[in-house]
């Protein structure tokens, strides 16, 4: 987990300051600099320094916020765009984030069981039809059509809006303005997921349900219930753990970008967004860091979470 | 006399395909005693194995049909409603399938897996109901029950996981155990043991037993009577004694004959029946062994009934070949191919 992570940190680094063409000083340094202004750029950022050193620089930089033992604006990990310290812009952005992330992975997983179960249950009737065209609606849907159009059509327009549009209210500052606000976004956010997570747990219990163990579950005269819950949701729900963990990570970790962005939730995946109008790299690496540490961290959840769910993969 | 405890009366199982009417089960009739162990024996697709799910009411769907009737102690199994079948499975009649490396749920305990069969019946404590598992699991031959009881069925041997599904067939002391092809999946040597096993326990357990199977050296050890079936028919029917020294149709003698034998002189080839079973959606006409049958003549355009043909009653038949001619020319096929002279 430690050593994937060195890596991922390597590899941001290489992409993002080994790579780009041309010196970054140059571009820092605005149009028609002077030269003295640019060998300055390169020594207080360290620029001129060899790129272990460099590496080692940022990432004392992404963990501490601060280099040890300075207190210089150069220190840090800093925006080449406003001079703003990217953990602490990051750090700012994640109430929004997590309160949307969290709300909508509870709603999806929630939904998307309940969609799941409800069109294997009924497997070929209309009611799974309509759900599966449904959820094929939901699944290409882009979030960004979707997310402007129920802006546009429930916030902006009407006379009297039905709900708020955008911004981010603290949960401590107001808890039903918080939730009030966020209905659209989940929604929003968990629409694809719903449809996803629905087709794939109707599929696992489809094959689930022809199992053997599932003919001798209703062999010992269980009720269908029963034979339902205990026997073929149990095993069907061991594929979405690893989904689930995946993608809430992915979210987390900026992928809510278009959500929050159509929203004006001034989350991480916004910052990520207005860093790359600016194309301003050391935020963007930030929240690259960011990102593959949930990643990695909730990979590593599940995989133990796995262990729990499915006795065969555990080591003996 | 033994008590009568299932009774099957002309049985048809039909479903409904996208290819059409599947006739899986045609005509089925046995009855079953206390104590007693009948013998299911076919090729893959015979309806050996759709006649025992129909016992326990396992194959009803919309897409079934069902004629005749199956009478468990006086009640018709076939038109009980589905909330009070459910007693009578896994309670009153058990069943063991094919292969218990997938007939196990993996992510539960075995020890779990038995008290859940016990729970749903009987009124216990779970506390009992595990202490009970325990106990079966010794009965059938567990070694340290105690502690194999939280094991996960992927760490038990297939054997013993065979054992596991008897010790919860056997959970709630069932009057009728049914067996589809308990041991096919196991070696050769565990086969035997857990033939030996089910035998045993059918006489603590005081039940009666039907064993489905392809392998008629499977019957021979512990069957005491005998039905072959070939698609969805019953086309022979004896006691084991009768089936075996005086088989009567074809196909038994077909069945006889590619099982190698040490009572016998060796043939050079083994006897193979020669072609595919027919599809049951488009049954021949007249015998349905017909096609295969190296004995079939005009008469056999008509299928023929299964009756008692020879002097032992109980001894019924589906084949329009005069006995006398029987008797002469199915030792060719029993026999083996080219058999040598001792």
């Amino acid at each position: 987990m430690v050593a994937v992570l060195f890596m991922v940190s390597l590899l941001v680094f290489v992409v993002f300051i080994l790579i780009p063409g041309g010196d970054p000083a140059e571009r820092m340094a605005g149009k028609n600099p002077l030269p003295a202004n640019i060998t300055n750029i390169r020594k207080q950022w360290g620029f001129d320094q060899p790129f272990y050193v460099q590496y080692g620089r940022m990432m004392q930089k992404a963990f501490t916020g601060l280099a040890p033992g300075s207190h210089s604006e150069y220190a840090v990990l800093t925006s080449f765009q406003n001079r703003q310290n990217v953990v602490h812009e990051i750090k700012r952005g994640l109430p929004a984030t997590f309160s949307l992330c969290i709300g909508a992975a509870l709603i999806w997983l929630v939904f998307g069981i309940l969609v799941g179960v409800i069109s294997a249950v009924t497997a070929g009737r209309w009611s799974d039809r309509l759900i599966t065209t449904l959820a094929l609606v939901g699944i290409s849907m882009p979030v960004f059509f979707l997310g402007i159009v129920l802006r546009y059509f429930l916030a902006e327009k009407p006379a009297h809006p039905l709900f708020p549009d955008g911004e981010y209210v603290p949960l401590s500052s107001d808890p039903a303005q918080w939730a009030y606000h966020l209905i659209l976004p989940w929604f929003c956010l968990s629409v694809l997921f719903i449809g996803f997570y629905g087709r794939v747990l109707r599929s696992n219990m489809l094959d689930v349900m022809n199992e053997e163990y599932v003919r001798t579950a209703r062999a010992k005269g269980l009720t269908p219930r029963r034979v339902l819950q205990r026997h073929v949701l149990r095993n069907s729900l061991i594929p979405i753990v690893s989904l689930f963990a995946l993608d809430f990570a992915a979210v987390i970790g900026g992928a809510a970008i278009l959500t929050e962005t159509v929203f004006d939730l001034k989350g991480v995946g916004w910052y990520a967004a207005q860093s790359v109008g600016d194309l301003d790299l050391p935020p963007i690496m930030g929240v690259t860091l960011y990102g593959s540490f949930f990643i990695v961290v909730f990979s590593t959840l599940a995989d133990v979470f796995y262990a729990y769910l499915d006795p065969r993969i555990r080591p003996t | 006399m033994a008590e009568r405890l299932l009774e099957v009366k002309g049985l048809k199982v039909r479903f409904a395909t996208e290819d059409g009417v599947v006739r899986a089960v045609d005509g089925v009739d046995f009855e079953l005693d206390r104590g007693r162990v009948l013998g299911i024996v076919g090729e893959s697709g015979s309806g050996k194995s759709v006649t025992a799910l129909t016992l326990l009411g396992l194959t009803r769907d919309k897409n079934t049909k069902f004629e005749g009737e199956v009478v468990y102690k006086g009640q018709n199994l076939l038109d009980m409603p589905e909330a009070k079948l459910r007693d009578v499975r896994g309670n009153e009649i058990a069943m063991i399938f094919q292969d218990p490396m997938t007939s196990l749920n993996p992510v539960y305990k075995v020890g779990d897996q038995i008290a859940e069969a016990i729970l749903t019946h009987e009124k216990v404590s779970k506390r009992a109901a595990r202490q009970h598992a325990v106990e079966l699991l010794r009965r059938v031959g567990i070694p340290n029950p105690q502690q194999r009881v939280n094991d996960y069925p992927h760490q038990f041997s297939g054997g013993m996981r065979q054992r596991a599904m008897i010790a919860m067939a056997l959970s709630c002391n069932p009057d009728v155990l049914i067996a589809d092809e308990p041991t096919t999946a196991l070696d050769v040597t565990i086969q035997a043991q857990i033939l030996e096993l089910i035998d045993a326990l059918k006489d603590d357990f005081d039940s009666a037993v039907i064993l489905i199977t392809h392998d008629l050296g499977v019957v021979a050890d512990v069957a005491d009577e005998v039905i072959v079936m070939y698609a969805g028919r019953v086309v022979e029917r004896g006691s084991k004694r009768g089936l075996f020294y005086d088989p009567q149709h074809p196909y038994t003698w077909g069945l006889l004959g590619s099982i190698p034998r040490l009572d016998r002189p060796k043939p050079k080839k083994l006897h193979s029946i020669q072609g595919q079973p027919p599809s049951l959606i488009n049954l021949p006409q007249g015998c349905k062994f017909r096609p295969r049958c190296p004995h079939a003549f005009d008469k056999c355009i008509q299928e023929p009934e299964l009756e008692n043909r020879v002097s032992d009653r109980g001894h019924l038949d589906r084949c329009w070949l005069p006995v006398d001619e029987k008797r002469s020319v199915r030792e060719q096929t029993i026999g083996g191919e080219a058999q040598e002279v001792a």
